[in-house]
């Protein structure tokens, strides 16, 4: 493959073909990933090229989903599971986090568990109920799970093979809002680690981590603090479990101000660890709060109220002026 | 991976077809054929007055006119995505007319059929569709509960109500809507072990409309759906789903018999999605256009239409007159919907609890002081 422009969508859809070319063992799972290829297409015509054994439209039941990608794992194969939407990962939360989490702990390293959990999440696609939910944290915070949220073309490209190939099993999360975003993808360049952060854009004043569909939000706040003379760093945090905070550090001794950014809601959500260890680390750098601005504690709206619910560039720049006005 | 092309050959899932290992395909309840001839049933038997049968007329045609007006408000952008309900009309009908008032409906995001019979106002569902709110009605004033988008979760919910029912030595029933799709779920199988296990008055109204959105019945079941009951311990019958007579015959004596204490009954309702999944898919890229075909000549609206006409029940005047009906309802839906106003930003803190936190309060006051910066120019 040559270099070319993807949209998130086609890059995942590459990446997967890829990881299926290169290993046997790979196995695709879902509801209506196969001759449908997936109600977002990321799946497409991979059925058609790979067969139904290895491209699977599974009954619609997620318990089964991951409890038999339990059992193809132990079996050696490498399944990738896609579940339609955020809120329907669910009724496969408890294979999630009572098996899959624990085997490889459980049997001490005996059995390997290198099942990828493909879940488009978050919001702002004018859905309805259970299509726009952020339940990154759940699974963060669940010892076993390793979790990465991809936020461009080039991380879902390569992410998604980086993730496949992992022996850990991975929530791989994409951003549904942004699959039709497009940037350069160039296979023959060297990857990033899949878990690594990285600093997306330089600047002085207070440094912004976002990840997922957060990032571009981020990205445009950056540009319009910078006309009113502002500087924000932004990290796309790329990796959620495990956290790679040490580009954060270093950037927040630098700036002396943090703001972090997610659609999931503000309590006990992702920001609220990283306020936790940057406040530890960080302490003396610190010119003021670590502030979180994310959803609202309340069940994720109905779509006309989900523009207010969702922050926003106008929202992070806020959380900016408060963060610099300490 | 390669034994279930041997394993899958045996199985052929088209009724009467050669399947050697598996049941005889049964014959549907049926009470009108598809051309409209009123035929007789054994165990199901139905009499309805000439005005009774035109009501039912007047359900379906209404149904399926706000169903097509609100595909076509998806489609000029007013509403976010649409379940349309197009074949099921019959299924839904004589279902949600079998229901008494006391009874309770779970439906599923379909059954707008159901919600017209019970009192709906349809701009109450459009609502939901177009991202005003989760559905306007009032579940405990209407015996319909809220629309439930989880695949299969309300059928637990339809079961423990059904015990609450005879805890209280309620005459009622509860009926849990669910879809061919649906019965692979983990939860839809405990919520029949449940039924069972306590003989609760619940009638699980399954459409079998063939698709679990590109999902073909077949990766569901190896057998007809209404046999997978008398393994949970409960009858199971096959009605055409697409005779509203035989759904209303056969969906009233299952209420009955769980009024009477009888248990549980699993009913299959015969039937084919002849829309797309949702507004938002393609069924183009996963079933031909031959079957839709072969579907549309068994229109639950149709043969309704024969039989009336042919009995002298009705006449043209009122088959005009419904018509003139439905033309009334689409405008007022057409016109109910681009009226809709938006729910304040506020709605979205209001009964999350039943009462507020404080912690959810200065959130709440915090969101409106933001909001209202904005006003105040101050951005
Ligand atoms: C737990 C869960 N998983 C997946 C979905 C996505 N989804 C919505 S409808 C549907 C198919 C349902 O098929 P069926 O039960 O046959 O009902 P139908 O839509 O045909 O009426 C799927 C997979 C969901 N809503 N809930
Ligand atoms: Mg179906």
């Amino acid at each position: 493959m040559a270099a070319q422009t993807l949209t998130i969508g086609k890059a995942l859809n590459l990446g997967l073909r890829k990881a299926m070319e290169d290993d046997a063992k790979v196995v695709l799972m879902g509801e209506d990933i196969g001759r449908l290829g997936g109600v977002f297409r990321i799946t497409d015509g991979l059925q058609k090229d790979f067969g139904e054994d290895r491209v699977v439209d599974t009954p619609l039941a997620e318990a089964g989903i991951l409890g038999t990608a339990v059992g193809l794992a132990m079996r050696g194969y490498r399944p990738v599971c896609e579940i339609q939407f955020d809120g329907f990962v669910f009724p496969a939360y408890n294979q999630i986090v009572t098996q899959v989490a624990k085997i490889h702990a459980r049997s001490r390293g005996k059995l390997a568990m290198p099942i990828v959990i493909r879940i488009p999440f978050g919001g702002g696609i004018g859905a309805v109920e259970h299509h726009s939910e952020s339940p990154e944290a759940y699974f963060a915070h669940t010892p076993g799970l390793k979790v990465v949220a991809v936020s461009n073309p080039v991380d879902a490209y390569f992410g998604i093979q980086q993730a496949i190939a992992h022996p850990d099993p991975i929530v791989f999360l994409e951003p549904k809002r942004r699959y039709w975003e497009k940037a350069e993808v160039d296979p023959d360049t060297t990857p990033e680690p899949l878990f690594a952060s990285r600093v997306v854009r330089g600047g002085d004043d207070v440094t912004v981590l976002a990840y997922g569909p957060m990032v571009k939000t981020a990205l445009q706040a950056a540009e319009a603090a910078a006309e009113e003379g502002r500087s924000l760093e932004v990290v796309d945090l790329r990796t959620l479990s495990p956290l790679d905070l040490d580009p954060v550090f270093d950037s927040v001794r630098r700036t002396g101000r943090c703001v972090v950014v997610h659609e999931a809601a503000v309590t006990l959500g992702l920001g609220a660890e990283i306020a936790a260890r940057v406040t530890e680390t960080c302490f003396h750098s610190l010119e003021a709060p670590v502030l979180r601005v994310g959803g609202y504690d309340t069940p994720y709206p109905p779509s006309k109220l989900e523009e207010e619910y969702l922050p926003d560039l106008d929202r992070v720049l806020d959380a900016v002026d408060r963060s610099m006005g300490f | 991976m390669s034994v279930s092309s041997a394993t899958t050959e045996v199985v052929d899932p088209v009724p009467g077809a050669e399947a050697p290992h598996l049941p005889q395909q049964p014959d549907l309840v049926q009470l009108l054929t598809p051309e409209g001839e009123r035929v007789e049933h054994p165990e199901y038997s139905l009499d309805l007055a000439p005005d009774e049968l035109c009501g039912l007329y007047r359900d379906l045609v209404l149904v399926r006119r706000w169903d097509v007006e609100a595909t076509a408000l998806q489609r000029q952008g007013e509403l976010g995505i649409w379940a349309s309900l197009l074949g099921q009309e019959a299924a839904q009908i004589g279902a949600g007319r079998a229901l008494q008032p006391g009874d309770m409906a779970f439906p599923t995001y379909r059954e707008h059929g159901v919600a017209w019979t019970r009192g709906v106002d349809p701009l109450d569902v459009i609502s939901l569709f177009r991202g005003v709110d989760n559905g306007g009605w009032d579940p405990v004033a209407t015996g319909f509960n809220l629309y439930t988008v989880v695949i299969g979760a309300q059928t637990l919910h339809a079961t423990g109500y059904a015990m609450g029912l005879q805890r209280d030595s309620a005459e009622t029933a509860t009926i849990a809507f669910l879809g061919d799709g649906a019965t692979s779920q983990g939860e839809v199988n405990e919520a029949m072990i449940w039924a069972a296990s306590f003989s609760a008055p619940v009638v699980f109204f399954c459409q079998n409309n063939q698709y679990a959105i590109s999902v073909p019945l077949e990766r569901q079941s190896r057998v007809p759906l209404y046999q997978r009951a008398a393994g949970f311990g409960f009858p199971g019958v096959r009605v055409d789903g697409n005779d509203v007579l035989a759904v209303l015959a056969v969906t009233r004596a299952a209420l009955q018999a769980a009024r009477e204490g009888q248990g549980p009954t699993f009913i299959e309702a015969f039937t084919y999605r002849m829309g797309a999944h949702t507004t938002s898919d393609d069924p183009t890229r996963y079933r031909l256009a031959s079957e839709l075909e072969e579907w549309k000549l068994r229109d639950p609206i149709a043969r309704l239409k024969a039989h009336l006409s042919r009995s002298g029940a009705a006449d043209a005047a009122f088959f005009d007159s419904v018509e003139a009906e439905a033309d009334e309802l689409a405008v007022r839906i057409r016109r109910g919907t681009v009226e809709m106003p938006d729910p304040p930003g506020t709605a979205m803190f209001d009964h999350v609890y039943a009462e507020q936190t404080p912690h959810l309060a200065a959130q709440q006051a915090e969101f409106e002081a933001y909001q209202a910066s904005f006003e105040g120019g101050e951005h």
